[in-house]
């Protein structure tokens, strides 16, 4: 083993340690709400909007932008991580639990594929987006969700780095088969857990 | 499946230099030993650690032409409350080691053989992903016709301005538009404004030459004109855009 090494002359900035025990290795915290995308933003009128569930299930599900705003809601307030290392803590955030759309599905997917308007892609599996740990969110800290964060619906998946919270989401695709992403095929990590790390493929 | 990928590897740096671009702006020369290459716009993990084991991470463009060796060079905008770029501008000396790795991202990227015409649009220190592109062409020779639209603040800050000056001078298929935001020196022959569709009309490509783009700046720089050319006709998924510049303060 290399000794381990040490940045000259570096003293860095910690947090409280509070903080600190909420940020996975290599993040700090902003407070601000960066932007990140890879292209123009889309812009989807409310009239045209619809989310649908698709692929191995019985009978695929859609829903109106208004038949969506009536399912239950949930308001949750979560810490989010970026690949890009940046954290934000305690965001709140109001949408529908994915545990509320696949109600009644059957389905035998052990993945997903989230689909969206400019033709993002991320892809999960299904027990990473089930038992309350992910939501099509369309509210962001109290008000309509702004397009250049998502808006008008995204993906939020807080426990994994935030390029699996898709923005733009217009639905899920149940898989048998995992298959990668936009991202997913450009590098990054198949999984994305913050904690392990897991920025690009091979971490 | 292909296997399972190797991870890249945290490597020692040494900077070999430092250049002073503008009054906050450096570029750290870097050898970086068993370097494999990288495309031009894509960046570079760095990774400080303190004696007591502390480390932070941040990520920066890589502004020079992939040439084979392992020199790279990263253009660096000091924050002046910023916890590592302060460290890579006013610490760090030729000689010192510095881990890294990289090269990073996949989608943000050109290599000569893609083609053209680029429209490459940059606000402030977003113009270094922009910079190895154009260095790229230029060490190639590559015949592809490229435009920059580079809005900075002042006159003092736009980087890399001698070097751009001089290959547009020389290189006809290389077309360098300035916007200076907040003030002009007397005489200022470039625009002076916020980039708006018209200039974007006088300085880009017609739809129909169906230009690669990409875009690269602070949040709100990005996002208007990544719809300025949509709205301009240019198709969507030709349009690639990195935000850039400090986390901080937006919301």
């Amino acid at each position: 083993m290399s000794t381990p090494f040490v940045s000259r002359g570096f003293r860095g900035r910690r947090q409280a340690a509070e903080t600190a025990q909420r940020l996975p290795p290599g993040q700090y915290v902003v407070s601000g709400f960066p932007v990140l995308s890879a292209g123009p933003t889309p812009r989807t009128s409310l009239d045209h909007w619809d989310f649908t569930i698709v692929g191995e299930v019985d009978q695929p599900r859609r829903w109106t932008w208004g038949e969506f705003q009536r399912l239950p809601r949930e308001t949750v307030t979560k810490d989010i991580h970026c690949e890009t290392k940046w954290s934000k803590l305690d965001t709140m955030w109001t949408g529908v639990s994915i545990d509320t759309l696949l109600q009644g599905i059957t389905t035998s997917a052990q993945y997903i594929l989230a689909f969206c308007d400019g033709d993002y892609t991320t892809n999960l599996p299904l027990a990473d987006v089930t038992g309350g740990k992910a939501w099509i969110a369309f509210e962001y800290d109290g008000a309509p969700l702004a397009p250049a964060h998502g808006g008008p619906a995204r993906l939020l998946v807080p426990h994994l780095y935030f390029w699996k919270s898709a923005k733009w989401v217009r639905g899920i695709q149940l898989m048998a088969e995992d298959e990668p992403g936009f991202w997913e095929s450009l590098g990054y990590h198949n999984r994305g857990d913050p904690w392990k790390e897991q920025r690009y493929a091979g971490d | 499946m292909a296997g399972i990928p190797a991870r890249l590897a945290w490597r020692r740096a040494t900077v070999l230099r430092h250049i002073q671009e503008t009054p906050h702006v450096t570029s750290l020369v870097l050898n970086v030993p068993n370097w494999v290459g990288h495309r031009a716009g894509q960046h570079l993990d760095v990774r400080l650690t303190a004696e007591d084991g502390y480390q932070t991470e941040r990520s920066y463009s890589i502004a020079s032409a992939p040439l084979g060796d392992t020199q790279v060079t990263l253009t660096v905008e000091r924050l002046e409350d910023g916890e590592v770029s302060p460290y890579l501008t006013d610490v760090l000396r030729p000689s010192d080691e510095l881990e890294v790795r990289g090269p990073i991202g996949g989608w943000f990227t050109w290599r000569p053989e893609e083609g053209g015409p680029l429209l490459l649009v940059a606000g402030g220190s977003g113009v270094a992903p922009l910079m190895a592109m154009i260095r790229h062409r230029r060490a190639v020779q590559s015949p592809v016709p490229v435009c920059l639209l580079y809005s900075s603040r002042t006159y003092e800050e736009i980087i890399y301005r001698e070097e751009l000056d001089g290959s547009a001078t020389t290189d006809e298929d290389l077309t360098v538009a300035y916007t200076l935001t907040r003030s002009q020196p007397p005489g200022w022959q470039g625009y002076s404004r916020h980039i708006d569709r018209a200039m974007l009309e006088e300085v880009g490509w017609a739809p129909e030459e169906h230009p690669l783009i990409f875009v690269c700046g602070p949040t709100p720089l990005a996002e208007a004109v990544a719809t300025l050319c949509v709205e301009r006709g240019y198709a969507p998924e030709r349009v690639k855009t990195e935000r850039f510049g400090p986390t901080g303060g937006e919301t």
